[in-house]
C-alpha cells in the first residue's frame, strides 16, 4: 500500500500569518512575565531570595568552595530549622571564576534578575571592591565573610563584613614575630597585584618597625607567577631571621619550596591566604614549622566551634577551613539580622545588621563596629606533619 | 659575587625551561613556515597528561618517586601529545594547506583556545598539585645552590637540542624536511609524501612540548590549564630572538630570556625597574630584536626579491 505523503498544513492568506505572529509574541511576553513574577517575587513570595557570588573554580576555588559550603550549611539548619520570618531561606549562588570582571557581573544578575535581599560574598578583596559599588547603589546589604582589605566597607554604609582587617592581620603577625618568636630582622615579600598582599605588608612593616624591628629586605611578585628564586635569593643576601610572604596559597606554597632550595632555612610567616590544604600538597616539607594568622581553628574547644566542626564533617567528609567558617558566620550573621529586623526591607535590614553585637560565631564573637567592620581576635597556627595547628589567640 | 652567580643559574634554569618548550616552536615553523600558537597549550597538555599518569602510577601501581618513574611518565605524555599534536594537525591545519598563511595563524589561535577551555572543562579550573616523581635533592657548593631537577632540565635541554640537530641535519626524514622547508611543490615532485613529512614534524614538536611541560611542572608543581599561555609567549620570543626557524637559536634565545628576566628582578631595584616588569622584559627583547636584527641572533638573513 502506497501512503500518501503528509502535507503540512499551510496558512494561506497573510493575515492569519501575522496574527499567528501576533500571538507568539503575545504568549512570549507573557511566559517572561510569569517566569519573571515567579522570580523576582522577592520577599513576597513563599522564600527570601539571598544572593551569594563566590569563587567555584579559578585560581582562588578552594577558598570559595570552602565559604560557599559555610554559607550552605548555615542556610540549610536555619531551614530544616523553619527558616526565618516564616519563610524559607532560598540561597541564588553564582560563580564568578576568580577573574576580574565576573564578580560584578554576577551581582549585578543577582540583584537585578534574582533580586535579592542581600548578598553574600566575596573572599578576596579585589572581588569584593568590584561588586560592593554596585550593591550600594541599589541599596542592598552585602556581607563579605572574609575580604580583609580596608577599603571594602569604606565604598558605603551597606557593606559589611564578619572578618578582620589587613592592618590588625599585618599587626598581628608583626607582634607575633616580635613577642613571641624574638625575631627582629624580618624580610618582605609581597604580591603587587593583590591589594590584600600590599595592604597586609603595609600594616606589618608600620608596627614592626615602630616596635624596634626592621625590614631587612622587601621584595615583590606578581600572582599566577612560578618561579621567585630571583626575589629570594636577593632576601637570603639580606640574611633575615624570618621572611613575612602574605600571599596566596598556590604561590606560598611554591615561595616555601624555593626558599628551602636556596638554603634559605628561617620561618615563614603570612596572612589567611595560606589557608588550605593545597598550600600543604604544593610546599611539601618545605612549609613544615611555618606560621599564619587565621580566623578561626578546629582545635577550638568551644561548643560552637566544635558543634559545627562536626556537622560539617558529618555533611562534606572534611574539615572545615577559615572560608568555611566565615562563610557560615556570614550567613548567620545576615539570618541573625533578619530575625531582629522582623523583615527584609532594605534599610530596616541594613540597621539590624550594623546593630550587630556579641553575635557567637564559630570565628569568635562578632560585634559590628561604626566602620561596618568585626572586632575579634586572630588565631596564630603553625603547619606539622600536613596540618594546621592551634599555636595562640592574638587580641586587638 | 656569589649571589650574582647564584642569580646566574637560577636564570638558567629558568631559561632552559623556555628553551626546551621553544625548540618545538622553532622546528615547526622551520619546516611549514607558520607559528603554532596551540604549542602552548600542548605544553599545559602534556603537563597535565604527566599529573593524570604519574598519579595513576604512584597511587594505584604504588611505584615509588624515581628516575623510572620520571622516564615512564615523561614518555607516556609525550606519546600522548605527539598524538594530540597529530590529531591537530589533521583537523585544523590540514584543511587550510593551501589557505593564505594569515588563515592558519588565526586557526592556531582558535585551536590555543579551544584547548584552554577544553582544559578548564575536563581538568577543571582549579590549580592541581603535581605530583613529585623523582626525589627532591638540593645540591650545594661553595654557597651556590642547585636542585637535581633543574640540572634534569638542563641536561634534557641539551640533550633534545643535540638530539634535534641531527634528525634534521643526518636522517633521510629530515633530508625531506628541510627539503619541504625549502619548496613543497618541489618536494612532492620527487617523490616525497609531504603530509607524511608534515603529521611527523607534528608529532616530534608536541612530543617536545610534553617533554617542557614535565620538566617545568617538576619545577614549578602547580598546574592549570591555562599554564601555557605565558610560556608560549615567552618560547615564541625566545624562537624569535635566536632566529626563528634555529634550532640552537632556540636554545639560545630562551636561556637569554629566562637570565635577562632574573636578573631584572634580581638587580631591578637598582636601577629603579620593579620585578612586576619581568614579563615585560620578554616583549622589550622581541621589540629590540626586530628593530635590530630582525632575523634573529643566529638567524639568517634573507634577501627580499621583488
Amino acid at each position: 500500500m502506497r501512503s500518501e505523503p503528509i502535507m503540512a498544513p499551510r496558512i494561506s492568506s497573510v493575515g492569519s500569518l501575522r496574527l499567528v505572529r501576533q500571538l507568539g509574541a503575545l504568549s512570549c511576553a507573557a511566559l517572561f512575565l510569569l517566569s519573571a513574577c515567579e522570580k523576582g517575587g522577592g520577599a513576597s513570595g513563599n522564600s527570601i531570595p539571598v544572593g551569594e557570588y563566590a569563587s567555584l573554580t579559578g585560581l582562588t576555588a578552594s577558598f570559595g568552595t570552602s565559604s560557599h559550603n559555610g554559607v550552605v550549611l548555615q542556610i540549610d539548619k536555619a531551614n530544616t530549622a523553619g527558616g526565618v520570618l516564616g519563610k524559607k531561606i532560598n540561597l541564588i549562588t553564582e560563580d564568578d571564576q576568580s577573574k576580574p570582571g565576573e564578580a560584578a557581573t554576577a551581582v549585578r544578575k543577582l540583584i537585578s534578575r534574582d533580586q535579592v535581599v542581600a548578598l553574600l560574598g566575596e573572599i578576596a578583596s579585589s572581588r569584593s571592591l568590584e561588586a560592593a559599588p554596585i550593591a550600594q547603589q541599589s541599596k542592598i546589604p552585602m556581607i563579605t565573610p572574609g575580604s580583609t582589605n580596608v577599603k571594602v566597607t569604606t565604598i558605603g554604609d551597606y557593606i559589611f563584613r564578619v572578618c578582620f582587617i589587613d592592618p590588625f592581620q599585618g599587626e598581628v603577625m608583626a607582634k607575633f614575630a616580635l613577642n613571641s618568636l624574638h625575631k627582629t630582622k624580618v624580610a618582605v615579600l609581597t604580591d603587587v597585584r593583590q591589594d590584600y598582599s600590599v595592604g597586609l605588608a603595609a600594616a606589618f612593616k608600620d608596627y614592626f618597625t615602630k616596635h624596634g624591628g626592621t625590614i631587612v629586605a622587601e621584595q615583590s611578585y606578581s600572582s599566577g607567577d612560578q618561579d621567585f628564586k630571583a626575589q629570594l635569593t636577593s632576601i637570603k643576601g639580606s640574611n633575615p631571621e624570618a621572611i613575612f610572604v602574605p600571599g596566596y596559597y598556590n604561590e606560598v606554597g611554591l615561595i616555601a619550596r624555593q626558599a628551602k632550595e636556596l638554603g634559605i632555612n628561617v620561618p615563614l610567616m603570612g596572612g589567611d591566604g595560606w589557608d588550605s590544604p593545597t598550600l600543604t600538597q604544593i610546599g611539601g616539607h618545605a612549609i613544615e614549622g611555618d606560621y599564619f594568622s587565621n580566623h578561626f581553628s578546629t582545635d577550638d574547644k568551644s561548643p560552637v566551634v566544635q558543634g559545627f566542626v562536626k556537622n560539617y564533617r558529618q555533611r562534606y567528609s572534611k574539615d572545615p577551613d577559615a572560608m568555611a567558617a566565615l562563610g557560615y558566620d556570614a550567613a548567620g550573621v545576615l539570618l541573625d539580622a533578619m530575625k531582629r529586623a522582623g523583615t527584609t526591607e532594605h534599610e530596616k535590614l541594613r540597621d539590624a545588621i550594623a546593630a550587630t553585637k556579641n553575635y557567637e560565631g564559630v570565628t569568635g564573637t562578632i560585634t559590628i563596629n561604626a566602620q561596618r567592620n568585626a572586632t575579634k581576635s586572630a588565631k596564630i597556627l603553625t603547619i606539622k606533619d600536613g596540618k594546621f595547628h592551634f599555636v595562640e589567640t592574638i587580641a586587638p | 659575587m656569589s649571589e650574582f652567580i647564584q642569580q646566574l643559574i637560577n636564570g638558567l634554569s629558568l631559561g632552559s625551561i623556555y628553551a626546551l618548550i621553544a625548540l618545538g616552536y622553532t622546528m615547526i615553523y622551520g619546516v611549514l613556515r607558520f607559528i603554532n600558537f596551540a604549542h602552548g597549550d600542548v605544553y599545559m597538555v602534556g603537563a597535565f597528561s604527566g599529573y593524570y599518569l604519574g598519579g595513576w602510577l604512584i597511587n594505584s601501581m604504588g611505584m615509588q618517586s624515581s628516575v623510572l618513574l620520571l622516564v615512564v611518565v615523561m614518555v607516556g605524555a609525550m606519546i600522548i601529545c605527539a598524538l594530540t599534536g597529530l590529531v591537530i594537525e589533521r583537523l585544523a591545519y590540514r584543511p587550510l594547506r593551501n589557505s593564505p598563511r594569515l588563515t592558519v595563524l588565526i586557526t592556531a589561535i582558535g585551536v590555543s583556545l579551544f584547548l584552554e577551555y577544553s582544559g578548564q572543562v575536563f581538568f577543571g579550573a582549579d590549580p592541581k598539585p603535581f605530583p613529585s616523581l623523582i626525589p627532591d635533592r638540593t645540591i650545594t657548593y661553595g654557597g651556590l645552590t642547585f636542585t637535581n631537577k633543574e640540572l634534569i632540565v638542563l641536561c634534557v635541554t641539551v640533550f633534545l637540542l643535540i638530539g634535534l640537530t641531527f634528525i634534521v641535519r643526518k636522517t633521510k626524514m629530515g633530508m625531506a624536511m628541510r627539503a619541504l622547508s625549502f619548496n613543497s611543490t618541489a618536494c612532492s615532485l620527487v617523490g616525497i609524501n609531504n603530509n607524511v613529512i608534515i603529521s611527523f614534524t607534528f608529532g616530534l614538536g608536541s612530543a617536545l612540548a610534553a617533554a617542557a611541560g614535565i620538566l617545568s611542572s617538576l619545577n614549578y608543581p602547580v598546574i592549570t590549564p591555562l599554564m601555557g599561555l605565558l610560556p608560549g609567549i615567552k618560547a615564541f620570543v625566545a624562537a624569535v630572538l635566536g632566529g626563528i626557524g634555529n634550532i640552537p637559536g632556540a636554545a639560545l634565545g630562551g636561556l637569554i630570556l629566562g637570565v635577562a628576566e632574573t636578573m631584572i628582578v634580581g638587580y631591578g631595584d637598582k636601577i629603579h625597574v620593579p620585578p612586576s616588569y619581568r614579563d615585560a622584559v620578554a616583549f622589550v627583547l622581541l621589540i629590540g630584536i626586530l628593530l635590530f636584527k630582525p632575523s634573529g641572533i643566529l638567524g639568517k638573513g634573507t634577501v627580499e626579491k621583488v
